[in-house]
């Protein structure tokens, strides 16, 4: 039989600590709230967006340890990515904050993808504490992936807005009190054939519907409160519900599906379809989703990050954009 | 005068009109979609049609990048009378060489005094 790659963790490993923090344009989030720290220079007072984009990982790492109120030779393991070419935002904040590191990289799927990770080191009791998530500066990205900052191109209305943010969390032994991870299902890449990396929504549902669907089917009989996909933008989650709808994956007891990439800066027009980036579900996931699950409000939620996995060069090559989506399943007794 | 505004205004509008359709229809990059409006532009000319193209529209010729092509082949052309295949080389940038250094100048003018920023549409 093929495999799934759905996975339970019978120790349920439990999310002890989390620290957030954004860019000064995401204050117009709904979420805004819940964010530990709000940065009021899109640079993070660096010299470039790049070093600004090291620093907010490595601000925000500190955050998450001194939160829990842990040091940082508690912990056993970073595991984190960002998008940037060949991870040097999170490899030079790591550089600062010398634990044991490995870069994690599935584009915007980064957050769940390293939290999954996370979960099988605590499974093997190997590791105590394990540092995850992922962070993303919109300039830095932007400039990399579609068109140089200076030249303020235009983009169309399936366009999505790279978040300036970044989400971490510290995953330890199951605590009472504090959400656990209880399973989780590692997603295949899919291809759409979709080739506009100005609409990368449409790219991106596929391969979330193939794994909500996976993770659901393995799963049956749970109630949930929603299942959250990471940055579909409004225009992918309308997508995304179409295949939900015509397949009939809403018996499993799942009505409430939600979107962080479209739920984040509201009903800001400006930010066309949403927003996107690998800060954009870790922020939304580790900030107020943890925290709403911290005061009780949900008890089961499902978290479905998506990722496209294109490069600017496999673009200009005329290649397609493949996609992924890893989903974690957490609960709250 | 009114009737060479208004047709300058139309006809460039409607260059404008193809660079769109190429972004929206065609799906091409910015950089594509420029690249090939000065190719046509010089193509154009080549022919000989870019000439007559600016005696009617006017600046509604001159001002889309496509007028740049033109420029181009013209250059090219003229020297090219004058100093046979050398020409070609000297002549490309020798009536677009304003544009160019402008562009060069005031590029480097801005990125002095300002600070690049993400572009809320």
């Amino acid at each position: 039989m093929k495999k799934t790659g759905t996975y339970q963790f019978a120790s349920k490993p439990s999310i002890v600590s989390t620290a957030v923090s954004v860019g000064p344009l995401e204050k117009v989030s709904p979420f805004h709230p819940h964010f530990d720290f709000i940065y009021e220079d899109e640079r993070i007072g660096q010299e470039t967006n790049e070093k600004g984009h090291s620093q907010l990982i490595e601000d925000t790492c500190n955050m998450a340890v001194t939160k829990g109120g842990f040091q940082l030779q508690d912990i056993d393991l970073l595991l984190a990515g960002d998008l940037v070419n060949e991870m040097t935002p999170t490899n030079f904040a790591a550089r600062q904050l010398a634990t044991p590191f490995m870069g994690m990289f599935s584009a915007c799927a980064t957050s769940v993808s390293s939290l999954i990770t996370a979960s099988f080191f605590l499974e093997t009791k190997l590791m105590d504490k394990v540092m995850f998530g992922a962070a993303s500066q919109h300039n830095a990205v932007e400039r990399q992936f579609r068109y140089p900052i200076e030249y303020g191109a235009q983009k169309p209305p399936t366009g999505q807005w790279t978040v300036t943010g970044g989400g971490y969390g510290i995953l330890s032994h199951h605590q009472t009190g504090k959400p656990y991870v209880h399973s989780a299902t590692i997603g295949q890449v899919m291809d759409c054939e979709c080739t506009d990396p100005l609409d990368m929504g449409s790219a991106m549902a596929p391969a979330a519907f193939d794994t909500i669907q996976k993770h659901l089917a393995q799963n049956k009989g749970t109630s949930y409160d929603f299942v959250m996909t990471g940055d579909l933008g409004k225009n992918g989650f309308s997508i995304l519900q179409e295949l939900i709808k015509s397949s009939g994956v809403s018996s499993y007891l799942v009505d409430n599906y939600r979107d962080a990439g479209a739920e984040f800066y509201g009903n800001e027009e400006k930010f066309l379809s949403g927003a996107s980036g690998a800060g954009c579900s870790a922020t939304v996931y580790y900030g107020p989703i943890y925290a709403e699950l911290l005061a009780g409000k949900w008890k089961k939620i499902l978290l479905v990050a998506t990722g496209a996995l294109l490069s600017p060069l496999s673009f200009q090559q005329g290649e397609t954009i493949p996609c992924i989506a890893h989903a974690v399943e957490l609960s709250m007794e | 005068m009114i009737v060479s505004v208004i047709i300058a205004f139309i006809v460039g509008g409607l260059v404008c009109v193809i660079g769109q359709l190429l972004f929206d229809v065609a799906k091409l990059t910015p950089a594509h979609t420029l690249s090939l409006m000065v190719v046509i532009g010089s193509v154009l000319d080549g022919f000989g049609l870019y000439e007559p193209f600016i005696d009617f529209a006017g600046a509604g010729a001159t001002i889309p990048i496509t007028s740049f092509g033109n420029s181009l082949t013209h250059g090219a052309l003229q020297e090219a009378e004058k100093h046979g295949f050398i020409g070609v080389l000297t002549g490309m940038f020798e009536v677009t060489s304003s544009g160019i250094s402008a562009a060069i100048i005031f590029g480097v003018i801005a990125a002095i005094l300002f600070k690049s920023k993400g572009k809320v549409s």
